[in-house]
């Protein structure tokens, strides 16, 4: 191979109360697919963040053809050729596709807009992305795999040599992420680099040229194209066998715990979901991303009332109307929004675990402080949560002891049922693994878990016994001997797809 | 904590400064009136307070404080009822205007700037229709009410200054205001959806209710500013009664450590914040023959305040993230 187009040497990253990045190294040659890897909270994004100037790094130099370069903005990168196609898009929806692709370097005449020309190069690159739309139509009109290659005919409008694309599959179907595919290897041929983050393994393994792993900020390995396997690419990305990671024991299931009957969610009223969990026993929710697992779990808890339908929490019947009623039936939820659903930044530890409990500790209205202190102390001491002091503001925190803190907050309440939505997004593996430990005993201890999860290794590596939800409804259920990654993902897609997998 | 040091260093400041540019200032006739005042704009600025700790803002104090400051004395003149009644009428619509902008505001989910600003010149509107204009006030009737207002309790010891009695009204405002923030769950869930709504609305608190809970706070205390504030001047004139009271309430509340974010603020804040704010008024009024630059000098002055406010702020978080990154690694 050639010299590398773009190297990244030793980068730093630290954000307040965390390290993002810890020294991260790689390179990437001409025309090359480079796949960037890792967990959720491993740095990818970060990474990506700095070489397309919306961050800057801490420490480490960036080259591009052998010359030590900075970016300080957005702007200096694109003047680079290094451009960023984000996870979600960055397009103006009520503009045309020709205006959103020359946004901010429209071809004009004293200000004022030569429309036809704007058209004319539009084609041309909307060609080069083999997209065969009118430039002059609503970017919002179009499916969300239009607009992603209209973002990448954007990209390549400002000849970008390094093409950085984050999670771009994340929210196409399995047709538009093939034709995605087909894009990527005509410009791999025309000599455009890119770097393609993801944690879809099965993709990785179609695309990439090669793979570079991240683990908490720092290189964890790298695999040539021959080396690409799954069980290489989960080792580095784990640290270990995935065996030894997930804690998982067969537990006894006790008594039923919560039964779902018919239940309409506001989501997908079209469809009555029906399921039951016993005590003791781990149930994981698996599904693509707008399946209508949050919207379920969250119907359950009373955020989102339902439509129709009947639930039973330890054998009485109520469905909740707000999550209070939900919590005094014995339900709790982790959201899948930490930061906008689960913590009150601003708020210390303290307040943070105790929310939920003022009501029951109160005492004539009055705050109770010293049960307050007391119980607070107890979670920090229980789910070793790293804080200086119980005052120390959730936001100094990092994610990881944050979820920890919103696991606190129910556990002080002993819920019955306890909810899970993505209870592990965003956090480093050492949290991740004191989470499934933590499930593990509360499992032990008689609560009924439903946890949903869009990472595969979860799901397969924790679940007792896993529903799975296709378009709003329960596709099927499978028990922990049927569990496989096939078996999930072919109930989860409808069809058997290979550009699906994860 | 740290905050009302810094404001109430600033009041101390601002004192000093105009006692040594107008000898009125010290003299007991012109303190007497600075602290009567303070503690009339302090009632309705812990009203805003209780609003902006949710992340709220409600602007039609000023307008609440005319409809019953003008309607009270026109009720009485007017159709003669008996003092209770009256007074239980006002009580009764200042608790009714703030239910239904609170109602507004949480289930019709509309901005409170707007529900609050149409309240703002309805009330007004509504107060100068009924009263056509004209002015109202007790003549010589009521002493023993305007008391509350007008009334001093003279100190031992100490000749030419006597706390006026709206003193003993904002101490017990206060005191039961800054017990219910910090002592009672409610409060807790007053800042806790302040910062963030859906947070505490995930953790079992009924938002809703303690939104429309601030709401009556807000405008029961600004009908009972309106109350002790035509006690005190005996005259209320529709057109003006009341005018920007509430950007002088706000501005209060901002200076004393309220963030219009939410959840934030202390109620001692907020009552150093009224008397920053009076205070800069009667400086304007000693020391210039200009009175009409008053609003540019105290916007001036808060703009300031609150920039650095921002500033150490910022400082304060950056400092407070390196140690926490420091302790995590070692």
């Amino acid at each position: 191979m050639s010299a590398p187009l773009l190297e990244v040497r030793k980068f730093t990253k630290s954000f307040p109360g965390v390290r993002a990045l810890r020294g991260v190294s790689f390179t990437l040659s001409r025309g090359e697919v480079l796949a960037v890897i890792g967990e959720n909270g491993a740095g990818k994004s970060t990474l990506m963040k700095i070489l397309a100037g919306v961050q800057r790094q801490d420490g480490g130099e960036l080259f591009l053809e052998g010359e030590c370069i900075e970016i300080r903005s957005v702007h200096d990168a694109l003047a680079r050729g290094i451009a960023l196609i984000h996870q979600e898009l960055n397009l103006a929806d009520n503009l045309d596709v020709a205006a959103n692709i020359f946004l901010g370097r429209e071809p004009h005449c004293a200000g004022i807009i030569d429309a036809r020309r704007l058209r004319r190069e539009a084609r041309q690159f909307l060609d080069a992305v083999g997209l065969d739309i009118d430039p002059s139509v609503l970017v919002r009109t179009l499916p969300i795999g239009k607009q992603q290659l209209v973002e990448i005919a954007k990209a390549l409008s400002t000849n970008a040599r390094v093409l950085i694309m984050d999670e771009p599959t994340s929210s196409l179907s399995s047709h538009e992420a093939e034709n995605l595919f087909a894009v990527i290897r005509d410009l791999r041929k025309r000599g455009v680099s890119i770097v393609y983050i993801s944690h879809r393994l099965g993709e990785v393994k179609e695309l990439a040229d090669r793979v570079t792993v991240l683990r908490d900020g720092e290189n964890a390995g790298e695999l040539a194209h021959e080396e690409i396997d799954h069980a290489r690419m989960v080792k580095f990305m784990v640290g270990r066998d995935l065996s030894q990671f997930y804690p998982h024991q067969p537990h006894t299931p006790g008594a039923l715990a919560l039964e779902v009957r018919a239940l309409r969610t506001p989501a997908n009223p079209q469809h009555e979901v029906s399921f039951s969990v016993r005590a003791g026993e781990i149930v994981g929710i698996a599904g693509l991303v707008g399946a209508g697992r949050t919207e379920l779990v969250e119907t359950i808890f009373g955020v989102t009332p339902a439509l129709g339908g009947s639930i039973r929490i330890g054998g009485v019947e109520m469905v909740p109307q707000s999550p209070l009623d939900a919590i005094a039936a014995g339900l709790a939820l982790v959201p899948e929004d930490r930061k906008q659903q689960g913590i009150v930044l601003g708020m210390s530890v303290r307040e943070n675990v105790s929310l939920a409990s003022l009501r029951r500790d109160q005492r004539h209205g009055f705050l109770n402080r010293s049960r307050e202190a007391q119980l607070s102390a107890q979670m920090i001491a229980d789910l070793r949560i790293k804080t200086p002091h119980d005052g120390q503001a959730a936001q100094f925190l990092s994610g990881g002891n944050q979820q920890k803190v919103v696991l606190g907050k129910w556990l002080a309440l002993e819920p019955r049922v306890l909810l899970l939505d993505e209870p592990t997004r965003g956090i480093d593996v050492g949290a991740k693994q004191e989470i499934y430990r933590l499930m593990e005993e509360l499992a032990g201890r008689g609560v009924a878990i439903v946890f949903v999860s869009s990472e595969m290794e979860e799901i397969l590596g924790m679940s007792d016994r896993t529903l799975v939800m296709h378009e709003g409804r329960i596709a099927g259920e499978l028990q922990r001997t049927e569990l496989s990654e096939e078996s999930v993902l072919h109930l989860a897609t409808g069809t058997h797809s290979r550009a699906t997998l994860s | 904590m740290k905050k009302i040091f810094g404001i109430t260093g600033l009041l101390i400041v601002v004192c000093i400064i105009t006692a040594l540019a107008s000898e009125s200032f010290l003299s007991g006739y012109n303190l007497e009136n600075l602290v009567r005042r303070t503690a009339l704009f302090g009632i309705i600025s812990i009203g805003v307070a209780f609003v902006i700790v949710t992340g709220g803002i409600d602007l039609s104090i000023g307008s609440v404080v005319c409809l019953v400051g003008c309607g009270l004395p026109w009720m009485l003149k007017t159709y003669h009822l008996p003092l209770p009644v009256a007074l239980a009428v006002v009580a009764a619509v200042s608790v009714g205007i703030g239910l239904l902008h609170g109602l507004i505001i949480t289930k019709l989910r509309i901005q409170p700037f707007v529900v609050t600003l149409c309240g703002l010149m309805m009330y007004r509107g509504i107060t100068r229709g009924f009263t056509r204009d004209q002015t109202f006030g007790f003549g010589s009737n009521y002493d023993g009410l305007r008391v509350l207002s007008t009334g001093n309790i003279p100190l031992p010891f100490i000749k030419g200054f006597a706390i006026p009695a709206p003193w003993i009204t904002l101490l017990v405002v206060a005191v039961l205001a800054a017990i219910f923030l910090n002592r009672t769950i409610w409060g807790r869930y007053l800042f806790a959806l302040g910062r963030n709504e859906e947070a505490a609305r995930y953790s079992g608190i009924n938002t809703d209710r303690m939104v429309i809970l601030a709401y009556v706070i807000s405008s029961t205390l600004a009908g009972l500013g309106g109350v002790l504030f035509v006690l005190d001047v005996n005259s209320a004139q529709p057109v003006d009664f009341g005018n920007v009271y509430e950007l002088y309430a706000i501005a209060a509340a901002v200076l004393g450590g309220c963030s219009l974010r939410g959840g934030e603020g202390s109620i001692i804040g907020v009552i150093v914040g009224a008397a920053l704010m009076q205070v800069l008024r009667n400086m304007i009024m000693l020391t210039t023959t200009r009175t009409n630059i008053e609003f540019a000098i105290i916007g001036a002055v808060i703009l300031l305040g609150v920039i650095a406010d921002e500033l150490v702020k910022r400082y304060a978080v950056r400092r407070r993230a390196a140690k926490a990154l420091a302790a995590g690694q070692s």
